[in-house]
């Protein structure tokens, strides 16, 4: 068993238990768990063994299995075939264990849903497309499974489409996306018409001699793909769908909008970063936009008052840093806090769960309060993946991987980005803690009554245990990605940056270290700040609404109106010479006179 | 083994004698016409299938001179004009054909229970339908293809305006299927007017120039024609097929036809008809004015490019579900016109994969918009929702086929789409831009009528029946066609990639004399 031959196992294992269980209506309840849970497991274990024996081999090259040919065109010959090098190890192994440990958790969270074989259904056909972006060896076959993930997104995220709302929600998720999959597109028709190939080893190799000396092109292809990148991402301009998109299960929001899927455009420009390498310009897009988001989800994430809602601010921020690890050409500090973040993102997530779950699906941060006592697993969960997140020195696994990307902006010369991230760090120890302590802190408002099973127990374990340890897992990304050299700087800016994180986590301790008896007044800064700072109101004044205007407008179709109008014509017409057949033999001797007379003018006139 | 060239007679003769023995046999039974309509159909699917099995298909030869048929079969009609019956049938038309058979047989098999009146003229009519239909994409004799292109158009008209049902929106503005059929009529019947005489012109000016009557595809491929010449006729072609495609600003007779027509008619409309437009654009408007073609290119694109944006936003705001289906036929149709135009063979191989995708998706969204109009006993979206409880089966047919309509890869339409683009970016960068926006609206425009009816409050809350036995069959064979062509489209390109490289080139260069 190698990758060669057994790669397609790892795909395979949750994409005929999906087909299974959507297929299968009346499956016990038993075996739905068994297979959901099951075989998303065993693809971890494969995703392991594969890559221990791939490992062992000392120099391990990419290896690609072929399935079959998709397409075969001229050129334009895309295949089924996945490959499998350090980069795709790297994510294999995130999204099939973090997910193993989602699906477990799911299926204790999701007990009590009648819809349970549904909800496994999406769930396993999600990690299957997920892991087809990730293996896919052309670009066609990566779009295939980047829709794929979009489709699996906009189910589960409207799972509950009872109530218009969550469909809303939704389909916002899938349209704002599909703006950004369309540039993508774009992007790989102008791949194939200057490179005559969508194979991404291809591409990386032909692209520098192809574009030799020319950095308009790649720089035009960079940024559609960037396009694509921001929307999967959720990161500017692109970024107002992912809030809306806490509106699915909890468990969902771990796996699809925290651990894995709002990391493809990542993954999409770690990937393709043979092309951005050619085009500083996009490069410095890409970092800039990291940069952005990153401060104005942190500070939208301070005002909310949602639990799920600060967590997917805070997701949004926290991509926003490999965004900007992306720009400084840290591909592998970009996905090393891809890794991390994973980790004590999913923990976060799923301990969130729990606390919903016990506060009989309250999601609002004020009306909870004081409940560690209550909850003793979720606050130790919150407290580790939070401090994760706050990037805590040393025992923290988030603190290895943001210092990298903290110290490649310094070490880049990139000194602008370096103090937005380090803004960045004191505001999520900020917001971070501002949400803990008011869980978990002061009097209890609500009666909270712990509704963990064993299958949620041990997965928030081994997160806990991954959240603090996971900076020891090596990532295999020699020879994948290009090394990040920069002359070690002095520890002054790590420094500045650690204390920024304590500093956000003391000042949370010093406004809601008792809790927090009510919510602070609304004043339009925060009202603003928790709109996500209005870019809601912004798209739909600018598009959504004159979208439908112009449609409205023209609801009747005014090309079938002019056809209308032609009709309407003829027969006015046609009525008008029917009234001179009057039947009065007086009129009809007048014309006949008349005409005769007209013709004989014109016999004269001539 | 060799082939009867006798079996491209029979393709067009079976539905027709089916035809009228299902109008006979309406006396016996009311099943025997139903019976009697599918086991026609569904020989002209085996026939079809078995002339693919067995055929050579002829290698690529993009600068041959001739047009190269898997079989050919012809009889003298009338002689002293050049005319008789002369079939012909390569990759393309065998594509087309087979795709009539199969959703020959889905039109009758989804009026199994909705028609129960007149049942045996209705399946004469259908069935001629088809038979023109079938003939249309083998002959290869102008004068023969004239004749069959108004043999499909009459049971038509009749189809819509006999067992059509008149729609809520079209009862407020005082419209009826009969409108709708006499809308139907007009507008195709001036286009084929149009083409009739610009088919004689043709015909004239080849006996003007080689002394010769003929009415033969293979020699009118090579009259000589001034630039003048070629062009006016070349328009009247293209106007003519573009009524059919329907190219907007002809398209307005669509959504009218499309929502009054009964399931079989809307299906058969959308699935076949339009496909006669495609065709006669790819096998007659490009080979025989290919001058005049490319200098038309550009406004024929544009028109494309609009057609898509257009159609896709009307689709936006329309509260009937069969004319929402309908609109989204024009923008899908766009991008037809797009790839044909564009030329490369990639964008050819799309247009053509295109066509058979939407034939199947589109034939599966009408027929279970014509189950729930059973259910339901209304079209208006504003009375639907819910469905995703009260019919899981349904629903995610519904689904399925919304994604197949927004370009789902691994569905045959994606690749089809997708090959357009593809294939036209090089030609035709910016149009290409433009029609991708096209995806975007088909996202907004799908998950539109997901949402309204199948997710939701239920608008009452009446237990509604889900897929019988029947419709599971049928709707599951779509299903699984959209997943053959999504993922394993190879055996589809490779059998079309022989002619369709051939007209690309014709297109490119002219034809060359032989």
């Amino acid at each position: 068993m190698t990758p060669q031959t057994a790669l397609h196992g790892v795909v395979l294992l949750p994409l005929l238990s999906a087909a299974i269980l959507l297929l299968w209506r009346g499956v016990p309840k038993a075996l739905v768990t068994l297979l959901g849970v099951g075989s998303v497991t065993a693809a971890a274990l494969l995703t392991a063994a594969l890559g221990a024996q791939w490992l062992n081999d000392g120099a391990p090259l990419a290896v690609t299995q072929v399935l079959w040919n998709w397409v075969q065109l001229e050129s334009f010959t895309p295949r089924i075939a996945l490959t499998f090098d350090g980069l795709s190890l790297t994510m294999l192994g995130v999204i099939t264990g973090v997910g193993a440990l989602i699906h477990a958790y799911a299926s204790g969270y999701m007990r009590d849903e009648p819809r349970y074989r549904q909800f496994f259904a999406y769930m396993n056909l999600f990690v299957a497309m997920m892991l087809v972006l990730v293996l896919a060896d052309n670009l066609l076959l990566l779009y295939l499974g980047w829709e794929g993930v979009g489709l699996c997104s906009y189910l589960l995220i409207g799972f509950y489409n009872e109530d218009p709302a969550n469909d809303a929600a939704a389909r916002k998720a899938f349209i704002t996306t599909r703006v950004g999959d369309t540039a993508f597109a774009i992007g790989l028709f102008l791949i194939y018409r200057e490179l005559h190939t969508i194979d991404i080893a291809v591409i990386l190799d032909a692209a520098p001699r192809v574009w030799a000396g020319d950095s308009l092109m790649p720089t035009i292809v960079a940024l559609l793909l960037l396009g694509g990148a921001v929307g999967k991402s959720a990161q500017l301009p692109l970024q107002a769908w992912l809030p809306d998109a806490m509106a699915g299960p909890t468990p969902v929001s771990a796996l699809i909008h925290a651990a894995t899927m709002v990391t493809a455009g990542v993954y999409l420009i770690a990937r393709l970063h043979g092309i951005y390498l050619l085009a500083p310009g996009a490069l410095a897009v890409v970092g800039w936009i990291g940069a952005l988001t990153l401060l104005l989800a942190g500070g939208a994430a301070l005002a909310q008052n949602d639990i799920k809602r600060v967590l997917a601010y805070s997701t949004m921020s926290q991509i926003g840093y490999m965004f900007l690890a992306l720009g400084c050409g840290a591909w592998g500090a970009a996905i090393f806090h891809l890794m991390t973040h994973a980790f004590f993102k999913a923990l976060l997530f799923l301990a969130s769960g729990s606390v919903i779950l016990a506060c009989h699906h309250e999601q609002d941060i004020f009306k909870m309060g004081g409940l560690r006592r209550k909850l003793p697993l979720a606050f130790a969960s919150f407290v580790v993946g939070g401090a994760a997140l706050a990037a805590l020195p040393i025992v923290t696994a988030g603190f290895w991987s943001k210092e990298a990307i903290l110290s490649a902006a310094w070490g880049g010369g990139h000194r602008l980005w370096w103090l937005m991230g380090t803004a960045c760090a004191f505001l999520t120890g900020l917001y971070t803690f501002r949400l803990i302590f008011i869980v978990f802190f002061g009097g209890q408002k609500l009666h909270a009554h712990d509704e963990d099973t064993h299958r949620m127990r041990v997965p928030l374990g081994v997160l806990m245990l991954l959240s603090l340890g996971g900076a020891l897992i090596t990532q295999p990304l020699h020879g994948v990605l290009p090394e990040f050299l920069h002359e070690p700087g002095s520890h002054g800016p790590e420094l500045i940056a650690v204390a920024a994180g304590l500093a956000g986590i003391a000042l949370a301790w010093f406004w809601y270290g008792q809790g927090a008896v009510a919510a602070p007044a609304d004043t339009p800064l925060r009202r603003w700040a928790r709109s996500g700072w209005g870019f809601d109101a912004l798209y739909d004044a600018l598009l959504v609404r004159p979208l439908y205007a112009l449609a409205r407008i023209n609801r009747a179709d005014i090309i079938d109106r002019m056809y209308g109008a032609l009709v309407l014509g003829l027969l006015g017409a046609h009525r008008s010479v029917l009234r001179l057949q009057t039947g009065q033999l007086r009129w009809y001797a007048a014309g006949v006179a008349l005409g005769a007379v007209v013709l004989l003018g014109a016999s004269q006139w001539a | 083994m060799g082939l009867s060239p006798l079996l491209l007679p029979a393709l067009v003769l079976i539905p027709f004698v089916g035809g009228l023995l299902a109008w006979y046999s309406e006396r016996l039974s009311l099943t025997w016409p139903r019976w009697i309509g599918l086991l026609s159909m569904a020989a002209t699917c085996a026939i079809a299938l078995w002339i693919w099995g067995h055929a050579e298909v002829p290698g690529i030869v993009p600068d041959s001179r001739a047009p190269q048929w898997i079989l050919e079969y012809k009889l003298s009609w009338i002689p002293r004009w050049g005319v008789s019956f002369h079939f012909g049938i390569d990759g393309l038309g065998l594509l087309m054909v087979l795709l009539t058979g199969v959703l020959g047989v889905l039109s009758v098999a989804c009026s199994w229970r909705e028609i129960q009146q007149y049942v045996g003229f209705f399946h004469l009519n259908l069935l001629w339908n088809l038979a023109g239909v079938m003939g249309v994409f083998m002959a290869l004799d102008l004068f023969l293809f004239f004749v069959l292109w108004e043999v499909m158009l009459v049971p038509m008209y009749f189809l819509i305006a006999l067992w059509g049902h008149s729609s809520t929106a079209g009862a407020k503005r005082g419209h009826s299927r009969v409108y709708a059929a006499t809308k139907f009529f007009i507008f195709t019947q001036s286009a084929g007017l149009l083409m009739l005489v610009a088919m004689l012109a043709l015909v004239w000016l080849h006996q003007q120039a080689t002394g010769q009557w003929s009415f033969n595809y293979h020699d009118l491929l090579y009259t000589p024609l001034t630039h003048a010449q070629e062009y006016a006729l070349m328009l009247a072609f293209f106007i003519a097929f573009a009524v059919k495609l329907p190219v907007v600003p002809l398209h307005p007779w669509l959504p009218d036809a499309h929502s009054q027509a009964p399931t079989a008619g809307s299906v058969d409309l959308a699935g076949i008809l339009l496909k006669t437009g495609a065709y006669g654009l790819l096998r007659f408007v490009l080979p025989l004015f290919p001058h005049a073609s490319r200098e038309f290119a550009p406004i024929a694109i544009g028109l494309g490019v609009f057609g898509i944006l257009y159609g896709a936003k009307l689709a936006l705001v329309q509260t009937d579900i069969k004319r929402l289906v309908a609109y989204t036929s024009v923008s899908h149709m766009g991008f037809v016109l797009l790839g044909i135009y564009a030329g490369s063979t990639i964008a050819l191989e799309g247009a053509l994969l295109l066509m058979l995708a939407h034939g199947l998706a589109t034939g599966g969204l009408f027929i279970l918009c014509g189950e729930l109009y059973e259910r339901l006993h209304t079209r208006e979206l504003g009375q639907m929702g819910g469905l995703a409880r009260r019919a899981p089966h349904y629903a995610t047919a519904v689904m399925f086929f919304a994604l197949a309509s927004l370009g789902l890869p691994g569905l045959g339409n994606f690749v089809g789409e997708f090959l357009v683009l593809v294939g036209s970016f090089p030609v035709r960068p910016w149009a290409t831009m433009l029609a991708a926006l096209g995806l975007i609206l088909a996202a907004v425009y799908s998950l539109y009528i997901v949402q309204k009816v199948l997710h939701g409050p239920p608008a009452d809350a009446r237990p509604v029946e889900d897929l019988t036995a029947r419709e599971r069959l049928m709707i599951g064979a779509i299903i699984v066609s959209l997943l053959v062509l999504g993922l394993f489209p190879q055996p589809v390109l490779d059998l079309a990639r022989g002619p369709l490289t051939q007209i690309g080139a014709w297109y490119a260069h002219g034809v060359p004399l032989p």
